[in-house]
């Protein structure tokens, strides 16, 4: 049964992951995106990680793709305007992709698949993730907190500092 | 394993038909209600009390033109509205809707699907519910719709925090996320009374969430002509007033289940009662404390003006989010002192 919902989803997966690339209009590549992500989080569970499977939904799918999905929206690029590149920029853009693969099946080669891990593993429990990441890894998560903080003040004052702007500019023209 | 499976497929059935019949009526009660507030009859001609009136509404919007716009995205703008259905009706998975029942020997308990993540699951189908309303709203092409689904979805993201942030103070209470749980623990005191301003911002979010008054911006009719559903008609705009209605009976669910002690009967162990007519007394319980849960959200609807967009992101961002942290902190520093 696992192995059929295993195929299945990877199947999913990889071909939302084309239809991402394939697909014309800048709006369904996102929403294929999303799909993608619904099948990774399928995987998760797959491996008994709950917390991350749905974790990954709410952070991906419920307010990162929202946010594309609204930026994709406001700037209307529904018109299928297809952007022709050179010949030399496509060739450099197949070989570079080519290289990827190479490398990456390179990586992978030297993977011993029989030796597969464990899906009744209980790290992927939320109780038993909270412990590890708190005792363990204390430090790199508070890091981690802290420039997220701090990324979330920047984008704060990117923010105001566009509204002051145009406040000037508001002063400005009044003044004129 | 077979007895299970069956016992499974029929509870979701019968979950399903329940949202579906109760979110029927839902229209109807609101209407009355409506009616009751603003000291008029509500709708009184088909059949005695007008119980036939969501009856034929459905027909009426079974038959009506189906029209779509020519310049719409054909594939999204027929998703958008099934989105918004099947988002509505996920949450229900994961609901306990009563205790166990033991029937011969087998022990059935009331829920779906238990998991050790019930309330995150919550929260990652009310993070997808923005989809179908934003799907819709651009595959219409119109500009109102357009506006619509991105007061809709800015709306929801900015609600969707302060809602985690207030449960977030009731799961450091109870210590699971497990839905069973929670309620098991409110056997005798129920969350409300240690969580009342919890209780409070969950409940206003819950109201910005299904886009119920005073937070229907996103169809505001003066502004905006339909919002996102502007461009919709017979059924797809049928399933998306509908599911605004299955909306509001799942986030009463989730607000009794959560808040005030789901299935627990105060005083019912004390009764001797069978422990089958116990199950099904909690459940009825359940429902009572739902159905008056969904009269609050129609009072406010009928009593309350609209806000206005600025006033409604400033109440989200600047009251909600911070009372939800410093309820979060306060919960926090009060389990270390004990």
């Amino acid at each position: 049964m696992e192995k059929y919902i295993f195929f299945f989803l990877s199947g999913l997966a990889v071909f939302s992951a084309l239809m991402v690339l394939i697909s014309r209009k800048p709006v369904h590549s996102v929403l294929y995106l999303i799909l993608c992500f619904f099948a990774i989080a399928g995987h998760y569970i797959l491996l008994n990680a709950q917390f991350l499977a749905v974790v990954h939904i709410i952070v991906y799918a419920g307010a990162i793709m929202v946010l594309f999905l609204f930026t994709l929206m406001m700037l209307n690029l529904n018109i299928v305007g297809e952007v022709r590149k050179s010949v030399l920029a496509r060739v450099a853009a197949v070989i570079a992709g080519g290289l990827l693969l190479v490398t990456l099946v390179a990586a992978l080669k030297g993977l011993n698949l029989s030796t597969s891990l464990s899906a009744n593993t209980q790290i992927g429990m939320t109780s038993n993730i909270g412990k590890v990441l708190f005792n363990e890894y204390m430090f790199p998560f508070e890091a981690a907190s802290i420039l997220f903080l701090s990324a979330m003040v920047g984008a704060v004052m990117i923010g105001k500092k566009e509204e002051e702007e145009e406040m000037t500019n508001v002063q400005m023209t009044n003044d004129k | 394993m077979i007895i299970y499976l069956i016992y499974k497929i029929t509870l979701i059935v019968i979950i399903l038909l329940m949202s579906l019949l109760i979110a029927m009526y839902a229209t109807l009660v609101e209407r009355k209600f409506a009616g009751f507030i603003q000291d008029r009859y509500g709708p009184d001609r088909a059949g005695p009390w007008g119980i036939l009136q969501p009856v034929c509404d459905g027909v009426k919007l079974f038959f009506k033109e189906e029209y779509m716009p020519n310049t719409a995205d054909k594939f999204l703008y027929i998703l958008g509205p099934c989105l918004t259905m099947m988002v509505a009706l996920l949450t229900s998975a994961v609901i306990p809707w009563g205790g166990t029942i033991t029937i011969a020997g087998y022990n059935f308990p009331l829920q779906v699907a238990s998991s050790s993540i019930d309330i995150l699951y919550i929260f990652a189908v009310v993070s997808m519910g923005v989809y179908g309303i934003m799907i819709g709203g651009w595959a219409s092409n119109n500009k109102f719709a357009l506006l619509g689904a991105v007061r809709a979805s800015s709306q929801m993201i900015s609600y969707e925090l302060a809602m985690a942030l207030s449960i977030a103070s009731v799961i450091m209470m109870t210590g699971t996320l497990s839905l069973q749980e929670t309620v098991n623990q409110q056997h005798t005191i129920w969350n409300v009374v240690y969580q009342p301003l919890a209780f409070l911002i969950f409940f206003i979010c819950a109201l910005a969430e299904t886009n119920r008054a005073p937070f229907d911006l996103p169809e505001c009719e003066a502004e905006l002509v339909g919002g996102y559903h502007t461009e919709y008609s017979a059924m797809k705009l049928g399933f998306y007033l509908f599911s605004e209605y299955i909306n509001m009976f799942i986030s009463s669910a989730v607000i009794s289940t959560i808040f005030f002690g789901g299935y627990n009967m105060p005083f019912i162990s004390n009764l001797g009662l069978s422990e089958n007519i116990v199950t099904l007394l909690g459940t009825a319980f359940l429902f009572v404390k739902i159905f008056a849960f969904i009269l609050l959200f129609m009072w406010v609807r009928w009593t309350l003006p609209r806000f206005r967009y600025d006033q409604l992101m400033k109440l989200g961002w600047k009251i909600l989010f911070p009372l939800a942290l410093v309820n979060l902190i306060i919960t926090g520093i009060v389990m270390l002192l004990k």
